[in-house]
């Protein structure tokens, strides 16, 4: 479950900004890592109090996202989808190296105040860490819906997801409304990445689970932010069952296995709300 | 500016348009032949690389530049078609039987991931083929009685008609026989009706399809050729890298063949070559470079794919075209001078392309 909800939120950020910009962002994985590699800074370096390092993460990741739109994403607007994907990766590859620069290549933890203790419910020991996961994709996900559904800025980004020419024209400052989105996104894989931190380790190279994400996303439809939950719980319950259940070498390779049935069965994804173009 | 007076209509799909054409490739052809007579041994290794980096980048260019399919896994078929030459190799097959053999297993393997392939667009077309690079990854760490898993695998130097080709000279002879090869086979497909039903597809699938082209068949067709160039490619780099392990073959390797047709400039046969030059002489590059730089960043271990990444973001900002486009912009410049306007490749203002139901 804690793996699935991890799944899901790195999901999530991929069609946020999928749903408003039509951009695949293949760099949310490297996101996720710096969202964890600032709480590291701020937590375990700087030495502020787990909550403030929390917020702090947030309001960086934010500012991350939204000038990597405006300054860089920004300039390809009009060109093909394929020319965005690999502008994607190789910012990926760009932050993986910069990660690698400044917080070196070694493998940092993350001490929370709630790690290594179990919980005990109903006779299930659960360690804490998964648990705190849950509750933050359900907290986040909450969030994320009401902002979505009651606050002016949620409506706005709503309204130029679904027509960008209609909104722009009710004075709608469009591209402002997808810098934050980038933002939005940044921050849901900060989230994700302080989540992640303690359970894994905090490294360069952690930002490959965002291809396992991604699986997700396309299982749940890649343009519905409750498909990229589910898909996300579909692949790490999967995975979790495979690792028992089945020959060495199948849990590394379920995601993709499921991706490729559902994709197979429905190109659009189990969940899909965009239609495609037909002319 | 040449004007080719037409004579007659065989003259419209001459692969050698004029004799300019005659003059400089057959100079170029001539320096590549005799370039293992006049250069250090370390240059002709490196050059048959980039051959090999260069079948490679045709090979993709036929999906990724003129059938728009965006592919992110190709590092999968060039596995493909290592891991086979390997195996044939070791069961004692000639090195001439096993590279086409390799090659051609490889072009099923491509038809076959095109079956499911060929429904998706777009991103999913990207994301379901970097799917199918991870698995034939975990296929490879775990099939360990024909791959030997992580342990890897050893391949001899090519053998053929009993003699044993271990010089670089010899090597470098090999991958030009094939360029040349896979050079003319592009070029011939893609001006035949199958290579113009590509081209069809990638710059309107509907279209296409209105004017009576079979999308299905086209794109398995199309994956199949590619998978066949770039299995060769991979036999070949088999031998170049003389070990194989599973890692040699990761999601870097595709983005670095991705890097070559983009950065060469997509949709162009020149562009995969100039792509395989550019990336082959890359690391090499770094490597001196890495002598003036400091230290600190010099010695740092990502720089050489965050610098792949820079140059990417910088050539799709920037040059969209790649190094062909400049090039012809280059020539159109020369030609025209100095009436040349700056504005004659400018790209028209554009507006955010959408997918979608407006």
């Amino acid at each position: 479950m804690g793996q699935g909800c991890l799944y899901g939120l790195i999901a999530l950020g991929f069609v946020l900004i999928y749903k408003a910009t039509e951009i695949v962002n293949f760099a949310q994985g490297e996101l996720l890592m710096m969202g964890a590699f600032f709480a590291v800074t701020y937590i375990v370096i700087l030495e502020l109090p787990y909550w403030l390092g929390l917020l702090l993460t947030i309001l960086s990741m934010a500012v991350f996202g939204y000038l990597l739109d405006k300054l860089i994403i920004r300039s390809m607007i009009g060109e093909s989808q394929f020319s965005v994907i690999i502008l994607t990766i190789s910012i990926g590859f760009i932050l993986r190296s910069v990660a690698g620069a400044f917080w070196g290549n070694d493998i940092l933890s993350l001490e929370t105040p709630y790690s290594g203790e179990m919980a005990n419910i109903a006779g299930l020991i659960i360690s804490q860490e998964y648990l705190v996961v849950i509750a933050g994709t359900v907290i986040l996900s909450l969030a994320l819906f009401l902002f979505f559904r009651y606050s002016s800025l949620g409506v706005a980004m709503q309204a130029s997801s679904q027509n960008q020419l209609a909104a722009y024209y009710m004075g709608i400052p469009v591209k402002r409304v997808f810098s934050l989105i980038w933002a939005v996104s940044a921050v849901v894989a900060a989230v994700a990445g302080t989540l992640m931190a303690p359970i894994s380790l905090v490294s360069p190279s952690m930002g490959f689970i965002g291809i396992k994400a991604f699986a997700a996303a396309v299982i749940g439809g890649f343009g519905s932010l409750p498909g990229a939950l589910i898909g996300g719980l579909i692949i790490g319950g999967t995975e979790q069952l495979a690792g028992s259940y089945l020959p060495v070498g199948f849990q590394e390779i379920t995601a993709y296995l499921i991706m490729f049935l559902v994709l197979t069965i429905r190109p659009q994804g189990l969940f899909a709300q965009i239609q495609q173009k037909k002319v | 500016m040449r004007i080719i007076f037409k004579t007659s209509y065989l003259q419209d799909i001459k692969l050698l348009k004029h004799s300019g054409y005659i003059f400089w490739y057959g100079l170029l052809l001539a320096a590549v032949l005799i370039a293992p007579a006049a250069l250090d041994e370390f240059y002709i290794g490196e050059m048959a690389f980039i051959f090999v980096y260069a079948i490679a980048g045709l090979g993709l260019m036929i999906p990724v530049g003129f059938t728009g399919l965006p592919s992110l896994g190709h590092a999968a078929f060039m596995a493909v078609g290592a891991y086979a030459n390997a195996y044939f190799l070791n069961q004692g097959f000639p090195f001439l039987v096993s590279v086409p053999l390799a090659a051609i297993i490889s072009a099923a393997v491509g038809g076959m991931i095109a079956i499911p392939l060929k429904r998706m667009t777009g991103i999913y077309f990207a994301i379901a083929t970097l799917a199918f690079a991870i698995i034939v990854e975990e296929i490879i760490v775990h099939w360990k009685s024909v791959t030997g898993g992580n342990g890897g695998m050893a391949v001899d130097y090519p053998v053929i008609f009993g003699k044993e080709m271990d010089e670089t000279w010899q090597f470098y002879f090999i991958c030009l026989a094939f360029l040349l090869i896979v050079l003319y086979l592009t070029l011939n497909l893609i001006r035949s009706p199958t290579g113009r039903a590509f081209i069809a597809i990638r710059d309107s699938e509907i279209s296409a399809e209105s004017m009576g082209i079979n999308l299905s068949i086209y794109k398995i067709k199309s994956f199949a050729v590619s998978g066949l160039f770039t299995g060769l490619a991979g036999a070949l780099f088999a031998h170049r890298l003389a070990f194989l392990a599973p890692d040699a073959f990761n999601f870097l390797l595709s983005v670095q063949l991705l890097m070559m047709v983009v950065i060469g400039g997509l949709g162009t046969v020149h562009g995969a070559i100039f792509g395989a030059i550019f990336v082959g002489l890359l690391p090499q590059t770094i490597a001196i470079a890495k002598d003036f730089l400091p230290p600190a960043i010099g010695e740092f271990p990502g720089l050489e794919p965050g610098l792949f990444g820079v140059i990417l973001v910088l050539f799709i900002i920037f040059e969209p075209m790649g190094l062909y486009g400049r090039w012809l912009k280059f020539k159109l410049f020369l030609e025209m001078f100095p009436l040349y306007r700056k504005a004659t490749f400018k790209r028209q203002k554009s507006y955010l392309k959408t997918e979608r139901v407006q």
